[in-house]
């Protein structure tokens, strides 16, 4: 059985802030880590090694820097990685990444694929549902446990807003995971050694048999026009006088719009 | 396309390496260079005082789809156990402004649930509701609701389809972008029309919130997002409006999931939040005491209580009151945020509500900004005598 986990290497976006002033991002110093839900991806992947055997392969599709974040998967018990990296692939949007790793899963061999939720620098949660459609099998999304897995089928419960659904597909199967599904193991000193040794083997766009058309900036439908601090309110009233009369003056203001 | 840094200029000031939100820029020998991290966002062209940052465009570029037959805006009308869901409604509302500005029809598609809920869809604004009421539909899976909704734009081919970034929507429409090949916008906070090109424009925060960010995709159809509930206005029920229910026969569908149980687990205040027409929230500043006066201002206005994160993090209230970006959105009338500094994260949750009236006893703090209106003051202070001002008022 072929687990493939899809690890993205984002940067901490709880320590990114932005300027005041020139209103922009201020990213110095801000670390390159894994998508916190890939870790748990990678965790539900050596969960499921464990009950019905296999392997564990992570893949990622980034600038070769990314290899450390497979690195690290290794450090956590990860079988075997592979790094999608070619510059055509830059500039890619959802589409253009999941066209990428769609070509590449495909040539690796696949029973199980797990991805996170989503990442936490677009936070879109389209990569996982996207990979599924392009290699035509079924995909279950916000996975927050795995009930049971057997060798053509498996059965989740799946997150939903008001509680959550038990679901049952075939395999081969997409799975996207949320943090509930389980706390990722640290790496073990093991794991550390043999992260060292690993050979990071690379697929470029020759390897993955992708059209260079569908991948990169070409092959993203999206554009991005812009990007901007988020803005004051336009309608604002400054209240005046002292602490009660500023109250008096919105109560006041508040029985106007019949809202006391 | 590629961005290119004309050495020649670049004086290495490093003003692009900031103002870059994919770290994409680096400087090297004293000049900036760009590496694979690039989005072609093209923030870094305005920064730049030497205008050494070029953009050149490359033949090919622009790959360009036939998308000239494509007409009017859909809203996927999401049900969960045969009833709407509320952004349903909300997508009515914004789908009907977009569909006048651009003069077409607004249409629903609805699967499963039955036909008097498609005809509220009619009376909520849609002028068309494509209804599919085979009885599989009715508990959701990914792979027929995609095939089926993919199948029927194929064939009418609208130019915008939204539905809301639920659980449902932003796990299936994702399958039809990808089958379609067109672009998606995830969680998508103000829709637009481009006055000049007649695009969708379409915003959504990025980076845990910290900015935003205008999304386009102007060569492929139809243009998709989904959109957070609770930030679009509903349409106008009208009783009275007439429109056509369309019946939608679901053939040749394959599905491999299967829904074998349903387990319910809301909990009751979950639901008050995002419908409560007056929320007073508290953040880190009320303290845990505080959260007791704040209950008592948000029963004196018929209202529920938020709160913050940080507020959530001390353990003083539950996790599901977080309003923000981890948290719900919410759109209230009435929003009072007390002690609450307004960090980015948590506007977003909460930036479209109609009156925000904030209360922090730091002059300099962000969420002054947002406010309609500010008070500075000490929540201990102000609260208690907000509640008994009000209660004078009602008496
Ligand atoms: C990825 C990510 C996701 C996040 N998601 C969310 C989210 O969903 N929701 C959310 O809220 N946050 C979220 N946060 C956290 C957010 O960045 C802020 O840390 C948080 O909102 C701060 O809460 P606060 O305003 O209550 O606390 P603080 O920032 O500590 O502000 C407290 C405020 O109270 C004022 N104050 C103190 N004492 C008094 C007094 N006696 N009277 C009046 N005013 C007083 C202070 O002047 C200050 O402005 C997220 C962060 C990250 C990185
Ligand atoms: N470049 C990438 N390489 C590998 N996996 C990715 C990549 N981008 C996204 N993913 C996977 O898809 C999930 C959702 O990402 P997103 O759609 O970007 O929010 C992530 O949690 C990863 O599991």
């Amino acid at each position: 059985m072929n687990i493939i986990v899809c690890i993205k290497q984002v940067p901490d976006t709880s320590e990114v802030r932005i300027n005041p002033e020139t209103n922009t991002l201020v990213r110095e110093g801000v670390p390159s880590i894994i998508n916190p839900y890939d870790l748990h991806a990678l965790e539900a992947a050596l969960q499921i090694r464990e009950k019905a055997g296999g392997k564990v392969i992570a893949v990622t599709m980034g600038p070769p820097q990314a290899e450390d974040a497979l690195r690290e998967a290794v450090s956590m018990g990860a079988d075997e990685v592979r790094l999608i990296s070619d510059r055509a692939f830059a500039g890619a949007d959802t589409w253009a990444t999941s066209y990428a790793l769609y070509k590449a899963i495909d040539k690796i061999g696949y029973d199980i694929i797990l991805c996170g939720k989503q990442a936490i620098d677009g936070d879109t949660a389209q990569v996982g549902p996207e990979v599924a459609e392009f290699l035509r099998i079924p995909h279950i999304s916000y996975v927050r446990k795995v009930e049971d897995v057997g060798s053509g089928a498996i059965r989740v419960q799946r997150l939903m807003d008001d509680g959550y659904d038990v679901v049952e597909s075939s395999l081969p199967v997409l799975l996207t995971v949320v943090k509930e599904i389980n706390t990722p193991r640290l790496p073990s000193l093991k794991g550390k050694m043999a992260a060292k040794k690993t050979v990071v083997t690379k697929m470029d766009l020759k390897a993955i048999g992708a059209e260079e058309e569908n991948v990169g900036l070409k092959g993203s439908p999206t554009q991005v026009r812009n990007i901007f601090a988020p803005q004051a309110k336009a309608d604002r009233k400054v209240l005046q006088g002292s602490v009660e009369e500023q109250i008096d003056l919105l109560v006041r203001e508040l029985r106007g719009l019949k809202c006391v | 396309m590629r961005i290119v840094i004309n050495t020649e200029k670049c004086t290495g000031c490093a003003q692009c390496v900031e103002s870059c939100p994919y770290t994409s820029i680096e400087i090297r020998d004293g000049k900036a260079h760009i590496n694979e991290y690039c989005r072609f966002c093209r923030t870094c062209l305005s920064v730049c005082p030497e205008g050494a940052i070029i953009e050149i465009v490359e033949e090919g570029d622009e790959q360009e789809a036939d998308i000239s037959g494509y007409k009017g805006v859909w809203v996927f009308a999401e049900q969960r156990d045969g009833h709407i869901a509320p952004v349903a409604f909300e997508l009515i509302g914004a789908g009907r402004r977009l569909a006048d500005e651009l003069g077409t029809e607004l249409s629903a598609v609805l699967l499963g649930s039955t036909a008097e809920e498609a005809g509220e869809l009619i009376k909520w604004g849609a002028d068309r509701v494509y209804h599919a009421n085979d009885p599989m539909f009715m508990k959701f899976n990914d792979e027929p609701y995609a095939q089926l909704l993919a199948g029927l734009i194929r064939k009418h081919k609208p130019e915008i389809v939204l539905a809301g970034a639920t659980p449902i929507g932003r796990s299936f429409i994702p399958r039809i972008a990808a089958r379609l090949k067109t672009g998606l916008t995830a969680d998508c906070t103000a829709l637009e029309i481009d006055k000049d090109s007649g695009n969708l424009l379409q915003v959504r925060p990025a980076f845990g919130g910290n900015i935003m960010a205008t999304i386009l995709c102007p060569n492929y159809r139809p243009q998709m997002a989904t959109v957070r509930p609770r930030v679009m206005k509903r349409g106008v029920y009208a009783a009275e409006r007439t429109g056509e229910v369309v019946p939608v026969a679901a053939e040749n569908l394959t599905c491999r999931t299967r829904v074998i149980d349903t387990v319910k687990e809301v909990s009751e205040c979950l639901v008050n939040l995002q419908e409560a027409e007056v929320i007073v929230a508290g953040g880190r500043g009320v303290g845990e005491k505080g959260f007791r006066m704040l209950e008592e201002l948000a029963e004196l206005l018929g209202g529920a209580v938020g709160a913050s994160r940080a507020a959530v993090d001390e353990g003083w209230i539950p996790y599901s009151h977080q309003v923000g970006q981890t948290g719900k959105t919410v759109c209230p009338k009435i929003y009072i945020a007390c002690g609450i500094s307004g960090a980015v994260q948590h506007l977003v949750g909460m930036q479209s509500s109609d009156i925000i009236i904030a209360i922090n006893k730091n002059p300099e703090a962000p969420i002054f900004n947002m406010a309609t209106y500010g008070i500075v003051g000490d929540v201990n202070e102000v609260v208690p005598l907000f509640i008994k001002k009000i209660k004078e008022a009602k008496a």
